[in-house]
């Protein structure tokens, strides 16, 4: 993997998009007045933000301010929840994604999820990684989808450690392992971009690691959203930093930026541990 | 100072709360012990009766009867049809007769006892060996042996259920002295004594005027009652056999403890009946004819075949209607309804629905399905739509369950991939929730099994002597068979219903087996 020629670039174009959206430079995700409504409570309040291609942005906060609520606007998640209603303008590429006549299965694909459990199919490994690439039609026969399914699973770190039991259960795999796995199903469907939800909040500490350093990796292909409770993590990952507090954007900036300069009094409050 | 442990309970009050505590945890665990006793003595209870009662009829007494098959009386006009030959019930009817007259000439002295001879084997107990004979035309002619089902009081009487008796061994007989009016006279040096120390023990244990008890007195084949017992000698009026049996002999009394007249066999035949035992005629045979046979008015013939069959049919309409409407409600109504009025109100009555007593069902059915819509009464196939109709609910309720048990994580990976609802469902939350459906189904068809009230109202509570070859056949089921045998009101039919209990049971056994026997494999999948 060639990250050491990609990386300058990549951090070079988080830092010249500015704060607002004004998309000179084509933000992968551009965010416009988002509000969410669960019934009558609100819990987004006009936030709008972007999210630049090939680079990792963290959304942190206390709990209950509404980050993953905001992430799982990003694929129409939220869809799935009983009365809850999403306003405001999500562009992919020049299309409002909220639109009503995309198709969320379709979105979806394009915008791959890993959640904060690891929750595998309960089928073969293989069939974990195949599954995407089976019902969107990916793979002309059997052999390409093998190639897909161990390019996903290289590209998760995954294939060497399970390269000979591909027909064994996904779910006999240790936690670590079972979230590469998921990992490995959302890019098998070839994304753009990839939402976690605390992928890590699960695991151990060494499994933390492998997982941070693989989305270091997928990074360089991928436009990543990550929302973590662990600002160490945060820092160590992302190279733009948004700070939610009680359902409101209260700071977006680069990563440095925000864990050494903040902005707001709130920011520095969270971040040195005050309150969250 | 070495506190060992550090205990927050330093007062008596805290220290008495703690014990009392305990107490309570000890006679809840008690309380549960003794409930699980309780349901497991119930079963047990219920297990054993059913079971005794059941085993008397699993077998039965069959009389052999060496025949010679004339063709003047198997195939009287000397064709030899097949079909004539299977029809032909009369003619090999009355080649068991003469065997029977033959063994016992006494029997043809006068038509009561010609017809109680008859009564050994009823007419319809030779159709197998005449449908045999009809399939094997070149037997028309030769010796067999043939066998039938002994009329179920006297197979009552050699099982020991059918007419009370007090069965003592005589003292050994000296003379035997033919009479003028056509009894003997027998004696023997105090040959009578346990036989009258019986009599006053029997009599005791009845009320002081009971009805007179009738002593038979059997040596070998023969038999005779006694009259006039003392302790030596006695009056005997000879049933069957010979009276020089007796002489030199030590027979056996038997004093019945109920008057002839209340009895369902006399004193012959009981005579006859002891006289075919002792010359090995009776074999205590398994009574397969409880699976192989239809119902019939004679408990000796009666089985349940038309009624397993008529069951298995009814199953088979109830599986193909309930199963698929159940589920796919129970699916559409978990995954796909969005929860508003109108899914909470069907939601209740499709629960109240399952609390409907299944009679309510038989009267629906009874209305809409052969009233209204015409179809055939007393056929599986109405039954069938009863009975799924009773057991959709429940296949509901259950399925609901076992879908609301699959982890929203499961439905949230599949529908990140890009799949759709449709394809989440499907591919991932119905083949999870399979095992739990399947139990309920299985559990619910169980129900339906047992299920008799609905089907009374149905018609398919009628007589049916042949089996049903396809679900518009008139038909009955089980439950219902076992209801109207324990209508009857012959004593016979007592262990018989019992056995066709067991059958029953046998079967909804099965099912609970094979719900089983699905979870672990499904669940060994994974």
């Amino acid at each position: 993997m060639d990250t050491s020629q990609d990386m300058p670039a990549t951090m070079d174009n988080s830092l010249t998009l500015p704060v607002a959206h004004e998309g000179s430079s084509s933000p992968r995700i551009d965010c416009r007045n988002i509000k969410v409504f669960y019934g009558e409570a609100q819990a987004i309040h006009d936030v709008s933000m972007t999210f630049p291609d090939r680079a990792v942005t963290a959304l942190i906060g206390p709990s209950g301010c509404g980050k993953s609520t905001f992430l799982r606007c990003l694929n129409r998640m939220n869809d799935t929840i009983e009365n809850c209603r999403v306003e405001g303008e999500i562009l992919m590429d020049g299309e409002n994604i909220n639109d009503a006549d995309v198709d969320p299965v379709l979105l979806r694909s394009r915008v791959g999820m890993v959640f904060q459990k690891p929750n595998p199919f309960p089928k073969s490994i293989y069939d974990n990684i195949a599954y995407g690439p089976r019902i969107h039609g990916l793979a002309n026969g059997r052999e390409d989808l093998d190639a897909i399914v161990e390019k996903s699973l290289r590209r998760a770190g995954l294939w060497d450690e399970v390269k000979d039991r591909l027909a064994a259960p996904g779910t006999g795999l240790s936690g670590g392992q079972q979230q590469r796995l998921c990992i490995a199903r959302a890019i098998a469907v070839q994304p753009e971009v990839i939402l976690m939800d605390e992928p890590c909040s699960a695991l151990d500490p060494i499994a933390t690691a492998r997982i941070e350093e693989l989305i270091d990796e997928l990074r360089n292909r991928y436009c990543i959203v990550i929302v973590t409770h662990s600002m160490q993590q945060a820092a160590r990952v992302s190279q733009r930093t948004a700070f939610f507090h009680l359902g409101n954007l209260v700071e977006l900036g680069d990563t440095n930026q925000i864990f050494t300069n903040p902005r707001e009094k709130r920011t520095e409050d969270y971040i040195t541990g005050r309150f969250g | 100072m070495t506190d060992a442990v550090r205990t927050p309970i330093t007062s008596a009050a805290a220290a008495k709360h703690l014990k009392r505590r305990r107490a309570a945890d000890g006679r809840f665990r008690y309380y549960g012990l003794s409930a699980i006793f309780i349901a497991l003595g119930a079963l047990a209870v219920l297990v054993f009766t059913i079971g005794a009662q059941a085993l008397s009829a699993a077998t039965y007494h069959v009389v052999r009867y060496d025949i010679t098959l004339d063709p003047a009386v198997v195939a009287p006009d000397g064709a030899g049809e097949p079909d004539q030959i299977a029809r032909n019930v009369d003619g090999f009817y009355s080649l068991v007769r003469d065997n029977l007259l033959a063994t016992f000439p006494e029997a043809d002295a006068d038509r009561d006892s010609r017809r109680e001879v008859s009564d050994f084997v009823t007419r319809l107990a030779v159709l197998p060996t005449a449908r045999m004979v009809a399939r094997n035309p070149e037997l028309v002619g030769s010796a067999i042996s043939l066998k039938a089902p002994l009329n179920d009081d006297l197979d009552l009487y050699l099982k020991g259920n059918g007419v009370r008796e007090r069965k003592i061994k005589a003292g050994a007989i000296e003379t035997v002295l033919a009479e003028a009016d056509g009894t003997y006279r027998v004696s023997g040096l105090g040959a009578f004594d346990p036989v009258v120390a019986g009599l006053a023990v029997a009599s005791a244990d009845r009320d002081a005027d009971a009805v007179q008890m009738n002593v038979l007195l059997t040596a070998g084949v023969s038999t005779g009652r006694l009259t006039g017992i003392s302790a030596g000698r006695a009056r005997l009026e000879l049933l069957t056999g010979q009276a020089q049996d007796f002489a030199n002999a030590r027979p056996t009394a038997r004093i019945i403890i109920s008057a002839e007249s209340e009895r369902t066999i006399s004193d012959r035949q009981i005579a006859w009946t002891l006289a075919l035992k002792e010359m090995g005629r009776i074999d205590r045979a398994p009574r397969m004819t409880l699976l192989t046979n239809s119902d019939s008015t004679y408990p000796e013939l009666a089985g349940g075949l038309s009624a397993i069959v008529g069951s298995l049919l009814t199953m088979l309409i109830t599986a193909l209607v309930a199963m698929p409407i159940g589920i796919l409600a129970a699916v559409y109504l978990e995954e796909f309804a969005p929860r508003n009025r109108v899914t909470e109100f069907i939601e209740v009555n499709i629960n109240n629905l399952a609390a409907v007593p299944s009679i309510v069902f038989g009267l629906l059915g009874a209305a809409l399905y052969i009233n209204f819509l015409g179809m055939p009464r007393s056929a599986p196939l109405v039954g069938g739509l009863v009975l799924a109709l009773m057991t959709f609910p429940v296949v509901i309720i259950a399925s609901r369950a076992a879908l609301k048990a699959v982890p929203p994580s499961v439905r949230a990976g599949a529908l990140a991939v890009g799949a759709s609802q449709m394809q989440t469902v499907f591919h991932h939350v119905v083949p999870l929730a399979a095992p739990g459906i399947l139990t309920g189904a299985i559990l619910g068809m169980a129900r339906a099994l047992g299920e008799t009230a609905p089907l009374l109202l149905i018609g398919m509570v009628a007589f049916v002597g042949d089996v049903p070859r396809g679900p518009t056949d008139e038909s009955t089921v089980m439950p219902v068979l076992i209801f109207s045998w324990s209508n009857n009101a012959e004593r016979a039919w007592e262990p018989l219903t019992s056995a066709m209990i067991v059958v029953l049971l046998a079967f909804l056994l099965l099912m609970n087996g094979l719900v089983v026997f699905l979870r672990r494999r499904y669940e060994r999948r994974w």
